[in-house]
């Protein structure tokens, strides 16, 4: 006789927290009685639908109700742009004040209109039609899981995931752009999660394994493919190129770990406090290699990459760490990590291999952030070693204590969810960074570990169908 | 380099150490008492080179107006005691807002909330000031004079005189006063030491406001050196003199000044032999050698002997 497993709690945790703003419209039994039995397949169906009424239906729609397009980010913005010449006025700009302030009127009319197209094009889609075909998501999704392997329904439910973004981000190029930092966003902080939260170890070293990581893909890309001033004519075909792309990313990615080796053996003789130091003081020097280097442009940086880093090449790199990261920490050495953060003399008795387990994880991290940064550096075509300093460690910090430690669920939601908070936020000019700073101090106050922190997510219990 | 460049670029490096000695020894003395890396001390530097801006500004707008005369000397005392006073006030405030809630937290997480601190000082400035970078008025005029071949003013003097006499004085404190001893002690023993009587939180609060005092003069000496105030100076001087602080040992306040002098003797110094441009690699690299072998820093306890609590 078949037993149907509840789902497990992290993923009910998951699911509660995702849904709660329609949650707190229906009520909790509501809830169990009409969201509860949607597997995941629905809910990527229903996303689906909803990006492809917006390619079909979104532009009529969006002048129908007044907006002057399709509001670019979820219409975020357009409710935030009001307050716009507020924060002029408290940066000093008192003549745009009035201006300002005779446009007010105009951009708050918008606003009901955006929470409108949202609720059109967005909601009502997704529940809709996420509810409607929940018992048939369903059977499918209990026959992908019964009847092929599990890798299958893995691809399914990606390609469907990956469907959604593409047609998503096909309405424009701003939107593209926002989904790519953000899935190198998520590979950089799933890295630097490996480091801080499952292995506890205070590091500041990965803007310098980006640097290395770009710098080196970079230099392999322009090369072998492009016809460059500095480097000369290409010395393969460059038609061949997006297909190598793959094996110079992984080039950059190892030149970063090799640059770890720099950090994780002094490692071994220092701890937790004295780490941080050895890690900024190799962030420093790799800044600062890069800036005397002026065979590869020093401070004006570096360019002429050829842009190979489009939506799938991103989405790839991102599904394939996650995944790997995902294996990694559920082995043994992955244990072995959690085990080092928590008490390393227990774990070294306990016939763990501390060093060579620091080792691994500073070199296996240091490659995801190197490939992040080859992935970061063929976005636009143009990197320069100011970006890999102080404020991007900030930065990268900032999403992984955002998004909570030792949980890739967290990083995932970090990482997206700082990138979207700093793109939305920007109708407030310079606040942003008062506002971001000062949600982060209350989030480390209320929660110092993170919002989703040492929480993880069974892959296999997210594919399954739902119990009715 | 001739014996006359070496002794110049000595007085350079001592001018140079002395401000990252100031700023490291609050790095060091809140690390000592609180085991906690405080991001935001570099920002305190650059506000009390804002608050003594305006301190000196305000008093020199008074003396030319007549109200009050005062000759610059005693302008820049009291811009400096003033200065020291108010930034100590900022301090505590920001021990109390945001590092006391996470006082059981890991200290991770407070090192995140020190860093956005940060930011949110820096942005403030900006936002409330402009950004029109500010002059710091000139209240010290500088007169050399030719000690044989090296050429000395006397601003770097005073600076070094300084910075010298308050590091001397933390010590004192920190050594034969009954705050001092209290310090001293959550420094070794951080569980037991409440049960003993002390109260932490004012410890704590006097830790920072002390720490934030001695930046404050930095910042005044570094205005009084280098005029040009501007919101982001206090980013790059302060992960320095972290670096330094590090460096110096937990919990030593002579360990802290001694670093952040040889710190600044290390730039000035590879700056003078090789190309400067390579500074800070040079000068990171011997850093990174120094702490392989030393991982516990010049005066610091190895790992072994630390009470881990």
């Amino acid at each position: 006789m078949e037993v149907q497993e509840k789902p497990a709690p992290p993923a009910e945790a998951i699911a509660e927290i995702t849904f709660l703003a329609k949650v707190r419209y229906f009520g909790r039994a509501q809830y169990k009685s009409q969201l509860a039995p949607i597997p995941l397949l629905g809910w990527l169906c229903g996303t689906l639908l909803a990006v492809v009424i917006e390619q079909v239906v979104g532009y009529p729609l969006a002048r129908a109700l007044g907006l002057p397009g399709i509001p670019g980010l979820f219409g975020l913005r357009i409710m935030l742009a009001p307050l716009t010449p507020l924060f002029g006025v408290l940066s000093g700009d008192v003549p745009d004040l009035l201006s300002g302030l005779r446009m007010m009127p105009n951009e708050f009319v918008l606003i009901p209109s955006a929470v409108a197209y949202v609720f059109l094009v967005y909601v009502l889609p997704t529940l809709a039609v996420a509810r409607l075909s929940a018992s048939l998501a369903n059977r499918v999704a209990k026959q992908l899981l019964d009847r092929f392997p599990l890798w299958v329904s893995l691809i399914v439910h990606l390609g469907l995931f990956y469907a959604t973004m593409h047609l998503w981000g096909g309405i424009s190029a701003y939107r593209v752009l926002i989904l790519r930092y953000v899935l190198i966003s998520v590979i950089l902080t799933l890295s630097l999660n490996l480091v801080n939260g499952y292995m506890g170890e205070f590091s500041c070293s990965h803007p310098g394994f980006m640097a290395l990581g770009a710098y080196g893909a970079s230099i392999l890309t322009v090369l072998l493919f492009v016809n460059d001033d500095v480097f000369g004519a290409p010395l393969l075909p460059p038609a061949l190129g997006p297909f190598i792309f793959p094996l110079t990313l992984i080039a950059g990615g190892l030149l970063a770990s090799v640059g770890a080796l720099v950090v994780a053996i002094p490692s071994f003789r220092t701890r937790g406090d004295y780490l941080a130091i050895i890690s900024l003081a190799f962030m420093f020097i790799v800044k600062s290699l890069i800036e005397n280097l002026e065979i590869i442009g020093g401070p004006r940086g570096f360019m002429n990459q050829p842009k190979w880093a489009n939506l799938p090449t991103v989405f790839g790199w991102m599904a394939i760490c996650v995944w790997v990261i995902y294996n990694f920490t559920r082995s043994t050495i992955g244990k072995a990590m959690c085990a080092v953060r928590d008490d390393e003399t227990a774990a070294g008795a306990m016939t763990v291999n501390t060093r060579r387990t620091k080792m691994v994880t500073f070199l296996f991290a240091a490659f995801w952030a190197g490939v992040a940064g080859g992935l970061f550096a063929h976005v636009i075509g143009y990197i320069n070693p100011g970006t890999f300093g102080v404020y991007k460690l900030s930065e990268i910090l900032a999403m992984v204590y955002l998004g909570g430690l030792n949980s890739i669920v967290g990083s995932i939601a970090g990482a997206a969810g700082l990138q979207l908070l700093m793109e939305v936020l920007r109708p407030l000019q310079l606040f942003k960074w008062i506002v971001i700073p000062v949600l982060l101090i209350v989030l480390m106050i209320r929660r110092p570990m993170g919002l989703i922190a040492f929480t993880e997510v069974n892959i296999k219990d997210l594919l399954q169908p739902r119990r009715p | 380099m001739t014996l006359a460049t070496f002794f110049q670029h000595l007085l350079n490096a001592l001018q140079w150490g002395s401000f990252y000695a100031l700023i490291a020894l609050g790095y060091s003395m809140v690390y000592g008492v609180l085991m906690l890396f405080n991001f935001t001390h570099g920002d305190i530097f650059m506000v009390g080179a804002y608050i003594g801006f305006f301190v000196s500004s305000g008093l020199v707008a008074f003396a030319s107006l007549g109200i009050i005369a005062l000759p610059n000397w005693l302008i820049l005392v009291l811009t400096i005691l003033l200065a020291m006073l108010l930034t100590s006030f900022v301090g505590m405030l920001v021990e109390r807002v945001g590092y006391r809630p996470l006082r059981g937290a890991p200290r991770a997480s407070a090192a995140i909330t020190g860093l956005m601190i940060g930011i949110v000082l820096e942005t403030g400035n900006l936002a409330l000031l402009g950004a029109r970078r500010r002059k710091f008025p000139i209240l010290i005029e500088t007169q050399s004079y030719q000690l044989g071949p090296v050429t000395v003013t006397n601003t770097k003097i005073m600076i070094v005189f300084l910075s010298l006499l308050l590091t001397l004085a933390l010590h004192q404190f920190v050594r034969r006063t009954k705050w001092g001893m209290a310090m001293r002690a959550m420094a070794y023993d951080f569980v037991v030491v409440p049960l003993m009587g002390v109260p932490v939180n004012t410890i704590a609060a006097l830790t920072f406001g002390l720490g934030s005092a001695l930046a404050a003069a930095a910042g005044i000496l570094f205005g009084v050196a280098y005029p040009i105030l501007e919101p982001y100076m206090g980013i790059l001087i302060g992960w320095k003199a972290f670096v330094a602080a590090i460096l110096g040992g937990r919990g030593s306040i002579l360990g802290a000044a001694l670093a952040g002098f040889l710190l600044g003797f290390i730039e000035i110094f590879v700056a003078a032999i090789f190309p400067s441009t390579l500074r800070d690699v040079i000068a990171y690299s011997i850093i990174l050698l120094i702490l392989t072998f030393r991982p516990h820093g010049f005066f610091g306890e190895p790992y072994s002997a630390q009470l881990r609590l």
